[in-house]
């Protein structure tokens, strides 16, 4: 492996992480009542924390996340989907944070000790998100029939993005072969099992299957990053090098 | 970010405790030279910023101490204190004439409650938070154990939320007096 592999790869855990922060943290304020708007804030914070942390072994943290544009950005195309209503927020989160949880857990034997040690301290906090996450589909899904057409539409649309999750390029197979990264593929067995187990439990049907839509590792994103990125990076374009 | 983190486990030859003990239990380590256990007494006095009833000592995130370094580790990846945490120790160390002692950041092993003194847990009780139960590596996640009201001392409590004021805190109430209250969050 390379200097540059590795950066790279770091690069994709932290754009993930961030990106989903970010949205998370537009709720802040508006969520639907106390407790929920602590908790997303809570949840953006353990996510925008992880992603200085792999953001920091490829290079300047803040470098990288207020100063690239869009085409730059190597996430996933799910965490930059819109919050849309609280049921779309509660699906992307449980889509994702149950594959993030598997991964992190498998990166914690990854032979470069910057990533293992970034993902055991990041695991234990994604496994409370997945938790939180997970008890509102069962909620919302066994809840109202309002909340349940609003769960199960939310499921429907993320749906798309969930093959982009476990994808492998080029660059992957060779660090999951050099055991510095994951086979994500492998991870999709166990995901689907637990993915199934809480859509039982809140009385919901697994979505159709959807052709993936996929390119978010090569910078191909949806028109949503763009606006994210223009409210996240303001005041360091700006205002370049701003501090408190 | 801090540029100096450590990636390994964090203690440089030389250092006089293990990584994996809580510093708390390690107030008796013999041998150690007198500049050290002055740094440790002078750290046992600087108060988390957010929880300020304990230090950060009891806390369990110093994770080493020697005569020319202090080795502590953030509680969670996103812990908005941990630039505070730093500013506030090296503050300590200069104004004691500790100039020369630096401050290192380490992420592994991994910050855990069960690293939180015993006399810390009984300073978060008297401060009204429900200290986290022991073992929280194997504990369930769901906090299933019943938090003691650190008002009333009744178990006839129930979780409000999972995730409360601040990462490591999540809100629940009593029953029995009617009182809302913190419990320190397994993990």
């Amino acid at each position: 492996m390379t200097k540059a592999e590795v950066s790279a790869y770091a690069t994709r855990l932290g754009d993930d992480a961030l990106i989903l922060g970010q949205r998370l943290s537009e709720w802040c304020g508006h969520a639907p009542t106390i407790e929920v708007d602590l908790s997303l804030a809570n949840l953006a914070l353990d996510l925008i924390g992880q992603a200085t942390h792999f953001l920091g072994v490829a290079g300047d943290s803040d470098q990288l996340a207020f100063h690239r544009d869009a085409l730059d950005f190597s996430n996933c195309l799910l965490v930059e989907q819109p919050n849309g209503d609280f049921a779309q927020t509660i699906a992307r989160q449980f889509l994702f944070s149950t594959f993030q949880e598997l991964h992190l857990q498998a990166l914690t034997s990854s032979k470069d000790e910057r990533l293992a040690a970034i993902a055991a301290k990041a695991v234990k906090e994604v496994a409370y998100h997945r938790q939180l996450a997970s008890d509102w589909v069962v909620r919302l899904g066994d809840g109202t029939e309002e909340s349940k057409t609003r769960i199960e539409a939310a499921l429907d649309w993320m749906w798309r993005f969930v093959d982009e999750l476990f994808e492998m390029d080029e660059l992957e197979m060779k660090l999951a072969k050099e055991r510095v990264g994951v086979d994500k593929s492998t991870l999709r067995v166990e995901w689907d099992r637990r993915v199934d187990a809480v859509l039982a439990e809140g009385t919901l049907a697994r979505p159709a299957p959807r052709r993936p839509v996929l390119g978010g590792r090569r910078g191909h994103h949806t028109e949503h990053l763009g606006h994210l990125l223009s409210q996240m990076q303001f005041l360091q374009r700006a205002y370049p090098g701003a501090v408190w | 970010m801090s540029a100096r983190i450590s990636w390994t486990a964090g203690v440089p030859a030389g250092a006089s405790a293990s990584t994996s003990t809580p510093l708390g239990d390690c107030n008796t380590c013999a041998g150690e030279t007198p500049a050290v256990q002055d740094i440790r007494a002078l750290l046992a006095t600087i108060p988390d910023p957010e929880i300020p009833a304990i230090s950060i000592v009891d806390l369990g995130i110093v994770r080493a101490v020697r005569d020319d370094c202090v080795i502590i580790t953030p509680t969670y990846s996103g812990c908005p204190a941990t630039h505070f945490i730093e500013q506030s120790i090296r503050n300590a160390l200069d104004e004691a004439g500790f100039r020369h002692v630096r401050i290192e950041t380490t992420l592994s092993p991994p910050w855990t409650s069960d690293w939180i003194s015993d006399e810390g847990h009984e300073k978060l009780r008297a401060y009204g938070i429900a200290p986290p139960p022991r073992g929280a590596v194997s504990a369930s996640l769901r906090n299933d154990t019943h938090a003691q009201c650190p008002r009333c001392g009744s178990m006839n409590t129930a979780e409000i939320s999972r995730f409360g004021s601040t990462p490591c805190k999540a809100l629940w109430r009593c029953n029995a007096c009617a009182e809302p209250f913190d419990r320190f969050k397994c993990h």
